[in-house]
């Protein structure tokens, strides 16, 4: 099962001509050659477009927490008009394809001069677009007894003051969830990276870079390719190790609520 | 007196923040980043873009109106054709298996193997790295004529096996293969709903003299379908939005001959490679429209099939 990872790993440490002849999982030569060569292959070395994609994935992150908490507080707790015809359309906007907005958001974004930079990825981030974290956080805020708001505001709170201080605090889970699947679903985000991030090499995040490294490389360099596609897994891999409980928990619960 | 069956998004108690007008307020203000998003990033492009469909639009010149010819050339358009195919086959093999290995390996685990965190760990993690291009490459490095594959095939004494990647007959089941991998996500959702079945059912089936297959059938199955319809939906919606591992696999071409040109990838090609902006965007209408079919199909369907254990019948 995780037979292909381990044995991605053994590659990388294997000599070039190895990575071919031999195909089995242990190097008979074990290197460090192919980290080293693997880093500097670019013009840019490979820390440059780790730099980018941690900044892209840590504020995009950033930008789910506080725009998707703040939609489902209002869709978990207040009362106003519409509200069950926007429920809906948040809820129809799970399933949207993306493919149905990224031709005019392209478009959008290149007459407002963004295309190039991180503003067109980060930007949807903080306005709530991925309505399947504010879906997760609703479900979670209901699981909160509403007694605690009743006792808020007794005591003179608004809404405002509920959320910061009641809600905010017991939601930290259903937050670092957010937080840490948005980190890795970024992260792995190739198709928005290549389109906005992908004209210049300075602004290449790992994906993008990955790519132009396979492009324009022979074969002869499989065991460098490799190991800096090791390197590129390590961020998620330490944070499913981290955060495995949270994360297989997040997913449970959003199926069975669902 | 306040009866208990009260509809779920309203609590028994509402918090008072002063006047429902005050209140209603308050909730626009906390929606404003959200309608900002849903209008000009969401509802506002996708108007937009049903309009540029309509058009001929190269990003250099203005927009040229051409009324629906980019649907009629898309039914003439070989190559779109071809590639619709393309998706549905990915499509239809890939999503019965995923989720039939899913719901496999679950029914697996739940039988309370020791070292059970272990395992879920280790099969949920091909699908947190899956999408990545760094699997990609490492895929394209497997089943490349001279990859780890076709090594280990030779050194068992074939002489010359398929150069599966490079085969436009095998190269699309090699992404098959990749999806199928990771089935973790949709097995912790069925662990999830099978630990939710009551054992009771179960010793009500034995008592009664029911073997595993019709205990499956009568009780797993039935209770399981609210679970098996999210996730079918789910995954239906993202097999048909495949990208990167086509695009990586093939470097880009959807190649060999074609044979991995998914749906998006041909949409990339047109839309932001030929800058074909009004025939990218009638392409990802007809794929819209497609979905919201199906979709509504097996929702519809799913009064047949699916049962709720909070309704009678």
């Amino acid at each position: 099962m995780i037979y292909p990872l381990v044995w991605m790993l053994g590659a990388s440490l294997k000599p070039a001509a190895e990575v071919v002849a031999n195909p089995g999982l242990l190097p008979a030569e074990p290197t460090l050659d192919n980290y080293r060569l693997g880093w500097t292959a670019l013009r840019v070395p490979f820390s440059g477009f780790f730099i980018n994609s941690v900044v892209l994935c840590g504020l995009a992150a950033l930008g789910n927490v506080s725009s998707c908490s703040l939609a489902a507080f209002a869709f978990a707790r207040l009362r106003f008009p519409l509200k069950r015809v926007l429920f809906g359309l948040m809820l129809l906007t799970i399933m949207l394809p993306f493919q149905a907005t990224i031709v005019p958001q392209y478009i959008l974004f290149l007459k407002l001069g963004w295309v190039g930079s991180m503003l067109p990825i980060l930007a949807p981030k903080f306005l709530a677009v991925d309505t399947f974290f504010v879906f997760l956080l609703v479900q979670f805020i209901r699981g909160i007894p509403t007694a605690l708001d009743d006792a808020a505001a007794i005591d003179g709170c608004g809404p405002f003051r509920t959320f910061r201080s009641i809600i905010l605090p017991l939601l930290t889970p259903a937050l670092a969830t957010t937080a840490v699947f948005t980190f890795i679903w970024t992260w792995n985000d190739f198709f928005a990276q290549l389109l906005y991030l992908g004209n210049s090499l300075d602004t290449y995040t790992v994906p993008v870079a990955l790519r132009a490294f396979v492009d324009s490389s022979g074969f002869a360099s499989w065991g460098q390719m490799l190991a800096m596609c090791a390197v590129s897994l390590v961020p998620i891999f330490a944070l499913f190790l981290a955060f495995q409980r949270l994360l297989l928990e997040g997913i449970s619960t959003v199926g069975l609520r669902g | 007196m306040r009866t208990l069956s009260r509809p779920l998004h309203r609590p028994a108690y509402w918090p008072k923040y002063g006047r429902a007008g005050q209140e209603a307020l308050a909730a626009y203000l906390f929606l404003t980043p959200w309608l900002i998003g849903l209008v000009g990033l969401t509802l506002g492009p996708m108007l937009a873009s049903l309009w540029v469909s309509f058009t001929r639009y190269d990003l250099i010149s203005a927009p040229r109106w051409i009324g629906a010819q980019n649907y009629v050339d898309l039914l003439a358009d070989d190559r779109y054709l071809h590639s619709v195919r393309v998706t549905l086959s990915y499509v239809l093999l890939e999503v019965p298996l995923r989720l039939s290995f899913a719901l496999g390996l679950a029914l697996l685990l739940n039988r309370g193997l020791r070292g059970l965190d272990l395992y879920r760990a280790v099969y949920y993690l091909p699908s947190l790295l899956g999408g990545s291009v760094a699997i990609a490459i490492l895929w394209r490095q497997f089943f490349g004529p001279d990859g780890m594959v076709n090594s280990v095939l030779m050194n068992l004494g074939w002489q010359n096996p398929p150069t599966w990647l490079h085969d436009p007959r095998f190269a699309l089941y090699t992404l098959v293969l990749l999806g199928v991998w990771q089935f973790g996500s949709p097995m912790i959702i069925f662990l999830a709903g099978l630990r939710q079945i009551p054992r009771e059912l179960y010793d009500a089936a034995e008592v009664d003299g029911a073997r595993a297959p019709a205990q499956f059938l009568n009780i797993t199955l039935p209770l399981l379908s609210p679970l098996i319809l999210f996730n079918l939906v789910l995954q239906l919606i993202g097999a048909l939005q495949a990208f990167t591992p086509a695009f990586i696999v093939s470097g880009g071409t959807g190649g060999p001959v074609d044979s991995t040109l998914l749906y998006t990838l041909y949409l990339y090609e047109q839309a932001f490679g030929f800058l074909h902006m009004g025939y990218g965007t009638a392409m990802a209408w007809v794929l819209l429209v497609v979905v919201a079919g199906v979709t509504a199909g097996i929702f519809a369907s799913s009064r047949y099939w699916v049962f709720y254990m909070d309704r009678s019948g």
